[in-house]
């Protein structure tokens, strides 16, 4: 061919009729599937050390409390806010870093040129993420029971409190990650959200002032750190257990969906 | 029909406000007006230095960019109208390979394969043969950051090659490998093109690479297609000159007046000149520079027929940035 040269500029548009078929797109369950086998072995490989670095930073800050505080309310506070602050380190701030790397170093190409849902990418993502905090969530809130001594029978609730306070903050951090103009905003953003999850969790709500305890509630992580701590109850108020999951439950909704909506605007420009 | 017909595209990266102390960078106009056709079965390359719009040219094609304007048609899809189709359309490998840094190369390539639409069964069984195929099988099990470049390189060509497409779109495939590497990666483009027609669009700023293996090239310097032949029909536009190099020993004697009057011709660098002389007056120059005292104080002299290279700078490239190796 020559470079065509002078050649009328196209419409752009063709006969469809003579176009070759499309290969056919992955679909989202299996796509998501395979984004969350990758990712969980990517964390397996490079994050091994940093969870290690939040659930010691959880029992620490616990030991820390436990010459402050002498059970009850406040005790509960502590343990239940320690065991989600290693979802909200692991989900919201490492997911944050990575989505903001990702963007910065051209990774998003890679799946913006692949026939993936935008939602298969970030929900597997963030399912990785969120599932990799398990481990040191159980040993952190177990650690804290035996030390403030709190009843153990309600820790199941640590299955709900999980899934859903991690997607409301994977949710958030890949948000964070994807939105941020540059990657070191993203990296600031996932460790401010961090640190609000500590103060903000750790601390038992009622000796906090008021705007405190408004941002406080507009936290997500709040929501989940609050269904736990009910939970230590030997006659845990499970309606209210249920609102505070329920909470969460919509807030993992509506930020991934954000999410997802970032993800698509940063893999299309 | 073409593969690929690309009409007129126009890309305008905005100018970028100034940080305190940092000049005020310009608009840059990365695609002006860029016109070509790319046929089936062809590997087409985009020959030009860095910074010439090849990449943002690349991006375009692979849904990854919208032009200002123009027109893209592949394989009869519009996809300025649809750049969604482009993934289903084409495999494409980028420069980078942050997303798959740290997984292993098995995986890498079958999440690659998955994402690309094959069941799981599939994308395990075109993991393997690409595995083999590009030799990569005594590397599956490390991740890609552990990797040398051009083995980590050769593993991201392996996740372009999963779940098969009739068009490839390469960003300069071979940087960083060593030779087995590269033949591995041509072989497996040549196996694709005869086996099912594939088409490949691949990148390149390496003239050496562009002669060898490229069916066609666009030459692209400032956003502008300013040639587009083979390799041998763009070399024949320059034919009837040489390249002659002067390595001086310590400075060029300019009192040699045949020396003096070479210098306006003369690209230099340090102690070389590079000069494009129609035959004769190559000739004669080579006669001057080694008689009398222009021999003594030259150091060494080469006299090569044109390449690539001497095409681009011919049609007004700007040399630097183009590599022979």
């Amino acid at each position: 061919m020559q470079a065509v040269a002078g050649a009328a500029p196209a419409t752009g548009v063709r006969d469809e009729a003579e176009a070759a078929p499309l290969a056919p797109s992955a679909r989202l369950v299996p796509a998501l599937v395979a984004v969350y086998r990758a990712q969980l072995s990517r964390a397996r490989v490079a994050r091994i050390p940093l969870l290690f670095v939040a659930t010691f930073q959880s029992i620490g800050i616990m030991v820390l409390l436990r010459g402050v505080v002498d059970g009850g309310e406040a005790a509960r506070s502590v343990v239940s806010g320690s065991s989600v602050l290693v979802v909200a380190f692991v989900a919201l701030n490492l997911l944050a870093q990575y989505f903001g790397q990702l963007r910065a170093g051209g990774g998003l190409d890679h799946y913006a040129t692949l026939p993936v849902p935008p939602a298969a990418v970030v929900l597997g993502a963030a399912a990785a993420y969120a599932s990799f905090t398990v481990p040191g969530t159980v040993v952190t809130a177990v650690t804290g029971c035996v030390l403030f001594q709190l009843p153990m029978s309600h820790l199941w609730v640590l299955a709900a409190v999980l899934p859903l306070a991690g997607a409301a903050l994977a949710g958030l951090g890949a948000a964070l990650g994807l939105l941020a103009p540059r990657q070191e905003l993203a990296t600031l953003c996932g460790q401010l959200g961090m640190s609000a999850a500590l103060l903000l969790g750790v601390l038992p709500a009622e000796r906090m002032p008021a705007v405190i305890g408004w941002a406080r509630d507009l936290l997500p992580s709040t929501y989940g750190v609050e269904a736990l701590a009910r939970s230590f109850d030997p006659h845990p108020d499970w309606v209210a257990v249920g609102a505070d999951l329920g909470v969460c439950a919509a807030v993992g909704v509506l930020s991934l969906a954000v999410a997802t909506w970032a993800y698509r605007r940063a893999a299309t420009r | 029909m073409p593969v690929c017909a690309v009409r007129d595209l126009v890309k305008t990266y905005p100018a970028m406000r100034g940080r305190r102390g940092a000049a005020q960078a310009p608009a840059v106009r990365a695609s002006d007006g860029i016109t070509l056709d790319v046929h089936r079965g062809e590997i087409f390359g985009l020959l030009g230095p860095n910074g010439a719009g090849k990449s943002t040219l690349v991006r375009q094609l692979t849904g990854l960019l919208r032009p200002d304007s123009g027109g893209i048609s592949v394989l009869g899809h519009d996809l300025v109208r649809h750049p969604e189709r482009a993934a289903r359309l084409l495999g494409y490998l980028g420069q980078e390979s942050t997303a798959l840094d740290e997984m292993t190369v098995a995986l890498a390539v079958e999440t690659t394969g998955r994402l690309r639409g094959l069941g799981a069964r599939e994308a395990r069984a075109e993991r393997d043969a690409v595995i083999d195929e590009l030799g990569l099988a005594d590397l599956t099990g490390r991740a890609l950051k552990k990797l040398s470049g051009g083995q980590r390189r050769l593993a991201c060509f392996a996740t372009a090659l999963i779940g098969e497409r009739p068009l490839l779109v390469l960003d300069e495939p071979t940087t960083g490998m060593d030779p087995v590497a590269r033949r591995a990666v041509w072989a497996a483009v040549d196996r694709r093109r005869a086996e099912r027609g594939v088409t490949v669009v691949l990148v390149t700023h390496n003239v050496l690479e562009a002669e060898s293996v490229l069916d066609r090239v666009a030459v692209i310097d400032r956003g502008r297609v300013i040639a587009c032949d083979t390799p041998g029909g763009l070399k024949e536009m320059v034919s009837d000159e040489v390249r002659l190099e002067l390595v001086w020993r310590d400075r060029p004697p300019l009192d040699v007046p045949e020396v003096a009057a070479l210098e306006a011709a003369a690209h230099t660098s340090g102690r070389r000149w590079t000069l494009r002389l129609p035959a004769d007056r190559a000739r004669s120059a080579v006669a001057a520079v080694t008689a009398g005292p222009a021999f003594a104080a030259l150091d060494d002299f080469t006299l090569a027929t044109p390449s690539l290279e001497d095409v681009y700078l011919a049609l007004g490239g700007r040399a630097e940035g183009l590599v022979k190796a």
